[in-house]
């Protein structure tokens, strides 16, 4: 069995390449969200208003980190199954949830809370399975 | 309106992921260095389906902006959650990972706390 994930070093290095992601898309979604706010003109189907909203230096920082995160998710994808990628990195609802309150004072409801218990518990359950269980032969060589 | 926005967002984020994730594991392991990165960039503009996967995202983005503009994110958010269960099943049948009960009960739970957390 050449399963990448029996070294230990290869599951490491698949967290820290989750960590990566989350951090990317978190402080994409955030200076997006910051930097739309700034922007006077709704922006709807015009595409150049799309354009014009990127001259804004917080729209722009957004833009390059989200872009950097699908690079990283994709290369995220060559280490682990797809099965798991999708529950662990739904941290990052809880992790927009926390930025919304802190940095835009947004109330999270009781609800809510309940909903990041769930997804805390079953990215925790999904994380502790091993990260890559594609038979070899999927793999290439 | 809004039905058909759903399954045109569902079935691009299903396809894209897909997609994505068939071509990485032929792909072999990357990296995320500046180097690595800018490799997966020049791999995506080779393997014509990681550009149709990036095309899936990009139709799965604009159809989710299409949608919070006329519903709640409250509905947006969860209903796009859907996909995770396709995805899930997927994943199995199509890519062969194997999914395990610890697996398959998380994913559930992550369903269930997104759905909580958009509503």
């Amino acid at each position: 069995m050449t399963n990448p994930i029996a070294r230990p070093g290869a599951v490491l290095k698949t967290y820290f390449v989750v960590l990566l992601f989350l951090a990317l898309r978190a402080v994409g979604n955030s200076a997006m969200a910051w930097g739309m706010k700034q922007v006077p003109e709704r922006v709807s189907m015009n595409p150049a208003l799309y354009l014009r909203a990127m001259l804004n230096p917080f729209v722009a920082m957004g833009v390059a980190a989200l872009i950097l995160a699908l690079l990283t998710r994709i290369a995220l994808l060559s280490l682990a199954d797809l099965s798991f990628v999708l529950p662990v990195t739904a941290i990052g609802y809880v992790i927009m949830a926390f930025l919304g309150k802190v940095l835009l004072h947004e109330t999270v409801t009781g609800r809510r809370w309940l909903g990041t218990v769930f997804i805390f518990a079953g990215a925790a359950l999904v994380g502790s399975t091993a990260p890559d269980t594609t038979p070899p032969k999927e793999h290439a060589q | 309106m809004k039905w058909v926005l759903v399954a045109v967002m569902v079935c691009a984020t299903v396809l894209s992921d897909l997609l994505q994730s068939y071509e990485m594991k032929r792909a072999g392991e990357q990296t995320v260095s500046a180097r690595g990165l800018a490799r997966v960039l020049h791999m995506i503009v080779q393997r014509r389906l990681l550009i149709l996967s990036v095309a899936c995202n990009a139709v799965s983005f604009f159809a989710f902006m299409a949608l919070v503009q006329t519903e709640p994110v409250s509905f947006a958010v969860p209903v796009s959650a859907s996909s995770f269960v396709l995805e899930t099943l997927l994943a199995k049948f199509v890519l062969h990972e194997r999914i395990g009960s610890r697996r398959a009960a998380g994913a559930l739970a992550v369903l269930a706390g997104v759905v909580l957390v958009g509503g």
